[in-house]
């Protein structure tokens, strides 16, 4: 898989060059043309459970050990164990490398999901993206990348700066924008209800005909009622226009434990659709979004490698676990 | 998914009560919970390993408290250590010897540097200082403007010469900003720096030249307070790229339980100075180790618990109330002293409800009058030393005299002292190793003394080999602890 398929709005001079190109494809919708995307691959962001510490065949504790290392949490470490075990026992494995190839097999079918890939593929434009996250968690890197990579695709990607609180935010996703060739909707007036914002960057982008508006907001931490009540506010503004098509959550892969408890908040809050897990590229292996989809369900869709603005890659259950394992 | 750990421990301390000394096996019983709660606290693996050893071993020699059950000993343990590696008392920020102070800030991507920044100035500018802000985080877009935002708050000059975004060069950034500082005559830089990966040498190499381009008086490491294992990953790069001299905790108003300070601190061996706390710029106070030690632990209620349970129960006293048992002389008077003992452990209700699985028994709480104590108290502070010393003489017109002076009726003071000597009576024979009979109770219900039966979680397990000294430990329990059950609450054998 090298590239990813989706749907986006035709611009005018291709309505003129004749619908040929779309005709091969389904849709109802004589305004949608297909457009293809380069997929990246994580693989730059993972590195090995076992780089430093080995596990002992013999004794799978220290698996676990490993497994609790790399933040998987008890919970899920125990179950990753239990199941390698039993599967080990299944097929008479023993050997190192044999478990390992079993570990890889147990963490990818975990975390096999069919909501893996981006919902642009609905149609109804313009899709609305929504990022919501604690504090300094890198949303709007994200965003950055992600209007980056979806302008390469010949998108016309808006961006709605709705996180007024912190100093310097619009600035800094504006910088993005202007990377990214991006229109920015920000706060007119400091301090602007965030949701205020996130209902003109949607108006902007039905006026003006965008495929795609991707909202910033404020890190919050979930267990801030009242922002977390402005989020639901925000979700709530916004559907007065356009369907939701993703909310996705940002979780820093250093993070530990809470990040359950984030993303136990935040799918409540703002029912997220995905999970973003940035900073991979650091020593943390991130196993915290692996529980998080194994206890809630939420997939993760997309990881961030690297501060540039094309680190940022596809998440892959495959390539994650045969990664961990190498 | 896991409940915190007071109740967890509640749980382990059921299966210990009735039991002397500890024996190894029991501890590790409590070790594995405690190590459980590490872990969901996130503290990294290697640190909880090294942790539960050295608990474990002081566990085992340590002696045997007379207030405490052994459970309980083995979590007062467990906080003494956690509190001695996040430093027993907080540090203060160390100043420099010559004008301007300067201290550098470091961290990962996100972990809250440049919110720090404008926090540590503000909180040092009201303490007199006079503060130059450097933004030499030239990588992430706009963190320059970012700090010159919150210096304009604050009412703080900002230094930032470059634009930032990815251009110019934050060495030198760093450098010129002393010798402005100096120029101004400012007494305290601070230097926002970009954040940075461990394992991305380039940067650290940066972050290097930087410290020694400005040669700080403090070298902050800002650590995200939800950080999990990779923490000591983290910490040791850092440490060893940069060289820290102190952490600073930052988000801590989540709800996270911050396991990573403890790794931290165990691995880099500095201490934790400051820690921030809200999003408004005055959210940021000195870090405290023991309020961190009961945040990773989540056994605040427990502790309390402990703590005041050995500030009012006197050894030495305990003593000499065995032995008085022993010989028979146990008087209204002493029943007073241990009354007031309890006084000092507080309020009844709050004293039962820090127990561990409390929860259920709150309803009974509510059915305890601690008006029961006070007036118990009035009716023996009304008696005559003699008649406190000897119940004996207490004829009608003494008890008549006493329930006029302390306000009750003589009913009151006669139902009182029936009390007090069937209570005298049973102790005399806990004291000589013998089974209390309580007469009229039914089973496992606290009526009149010997609240120590049932219901009692405190006095798990904690019985001396000393009869004497058991008497006295069961006695001062007792008086501790209302029974949870058996109706309307009656303290001291009063007024049923």
């Amino acid at each position: 898989m090298s590239s990813i398929f989706f749907w986006r709005k035709k611009r005018e001079e291709e309505k003129q060059a004749s619908g040929s190109k779309v005709s091969d494809q389904t849709t109802a919708n004589a305004e949608l043309t297909a457009a293809t995307l380069p997929i990246r691959s994580s693989k730059k962001g993972i590195r090995s459970l076992f780089a430093i510490s080995k596990f002992d065949p013999d004794d799978l504790q220290t698996l676990e050990e490993i497994l609790l290392q790399a933040d998987f949490g008890l919970s899920a470490s125990e179950k990753i164990v239990a199941a390698v075990k039993t599967e080990a026992k299944l097929q008479g494995a023993s050997t190192e490398s044999d478990l390992r190839k079993i570990l890889a097999q147990v963490i990818e079918s975990q975390l096999s999901s069919d909501k893996r890939e981006l919902n642009l593929s609905s149609g109804k434009l313009p899709y609305v993206f929504l990022v919501v996250g604690v504090n300094g968690a890198g949303k709007t890197t994200t965003i950055g990348k992600l209007a980056n990579w979806l302008g390469e695709g010949s998108w016309s990607v808006v961006l709605g700066a709705a996180d007024t609180f912190r100093a310097a935010a619009v600035n800094q996703l504006a910088t993005w924008a202007e990377r990214a060739g991006a229109k920015l909707v920000g706060p007119k007036s400091d301090g602007q209800d965030p949701a205020s914002v996130a209902f003109e960057a949607v108006e902007t982008a039905i006026s003006e005909d965008s495929d795609i508006v991707i909202i910033d907001t404020a890190g919050r931490l979930q267990n801030k009622s009242d922002l977390m009540d402005e989020l639901s506010k925000i979700r709530r503004v916004i559907e007065k226009r356009a369907e939701i098509s993703e909310v996705l959550l940002v979780i820093d892969a250093t993070t530990g434990q809470n990040g359950l408890s984030q993303a136990k908040a935040f799918a409540e809050v703002a029912q997220v659709t995905g999970i973003v897990l940035t900073k991979l590229d650091g020593t943390a292996k991130g196993g915290i979004a692996f529980a998080i989809q194994s206890e809630l369900g939420i997939p993760i869709k997309l990881v961030g490698v690297g501060e540039g603005i094309n680190d940022f890659a596809f998440f892959d259950a495959k390539e994650f676990a045969s990664g961990l394992v190498a | 998914m896991f409940g915190n750990l007071s109740d967890r421990l509640a749980e382990t301390f059921k299966s210990l009560r009735g039991k002397g000394r500890l024996s190894p096996a029991d501890i590790d019983a409590t070790l594995r919970e405690i190590r459980k709660a590490l872990l969901e606290a996130d503290v990294a693996l290697e640190v909880v390993k090294s942790f539960i050893q050295a608990i474990r071993d002081r566990a085992l020699g340590d002696e045997v408290s007379g207030a405490l059950n052994p459970a309980q000993q083995v979590v007062q343990i467990v906080n003494q250590e956690l509190i001695q590696i996040l430093g027993a008392e907080p540090r203060k920020l160390r100043y420099g010897k010559t004008a301007p102070t300067v201290i550098m800030l470091a961290g990962l991507q996100g972990s809250g540097k440049t919110t720090l920044a404008g926090k540590l100035a503000k909180w040092l500018v009201s303490e007199g200082e006079s503060v130059l802000l450097v933004a030499a985080d030239l990588q992430r877009p706009n963190a320059v403007e970012q700090l010159r935002v919150l210096g304009e708050k604050i009412s703080v000059e900002v230094f930032a010469p470059e634009a930032g975004s990815g251009t110019g060069d934050p060495v030198k950034v760093a450098k010129d900003s002393i010798a402005h500082a100096k120029s101004r005559g400012l007494s305290m830089v601070i230097v926002d720096t970009a954040g940075r990966l461990g394992v991305d040498q380039e940067m650290m190499a940066q972050a290097a030249k930087i410290r020694d381009a400005i040669k700080p008086d403090e070298t902050l490491f800002v650590i995200d307070s939800m950080l999990g294992q990779d923490a000591v990953n983290v910490a040791k790069a850092f440490e060893d790229g940069v060289g820290i001299t102190a952490v600073v905790l930052s988000k801590l108003d989540g709800d996270s339980k911050g396991g990573a300070a403890l790794s931290v601190a165990s691995v880099t061996g500095k201490p934790i100075i400051f820690s921030s706390t809200g999003e408004s710029l005055d959210a940021f106070e000195p870090f405290y180790p023991d309020r961190m030690a009961s945040r990773i632990l989540d056994m605040g209620d427990v502790l309390t618990l402990i703590e005041q349970a050995q500030k009012a129960f006197d050894e030495d006293s305990a003593q000499e109330m065995a032995l008085k048992l022993a010989k028979e002389t146990f008087t209204l008077e002493d029943f007073l002293d241990q009354m007031q003992q309890l006084r000092k452990m507080g309020s009844l209700k709050s004293m039962l409800a820090m127990m561990p699985g409390a929860g259920q028994m709150r309803q009974q709480l509510d059915n305890i009058d601690e008006k029961e104590i006070d007036r118990t108290e009035a009716i023996i502070r009304s008696m005559t030393p003699v008649e406190r010393q000897n119940p004996k003489v207490l004829n009608g017109s003494r008890r008549t005299r006493i329930a006029r002076g302390s306000g009750m009726s003589v009913t009151d003071v006669n139902s009182l002292v029936n009390r007090f000597e069937q209570a005298a009576k049973m102790m005399k024979t806990v004291a000589k190793g013998g089974t209390p009979q309580i007469p009229g109770m039914p089973a496992g219900v606290g009526g009149v003394v010997p609240r120590k039966k049932a219901k009692d979680k405190k006095k798990a397990g904690s019985k001396s080999g000393n009869p004497a000294k058991r008497a006295a430990e069961l006695n001062a329990k007792e008086l501790g602890i209302k029974p949870a059950s058996g109706g309307a609450g009656s303290a001291f054998g009063i007024g049923n």
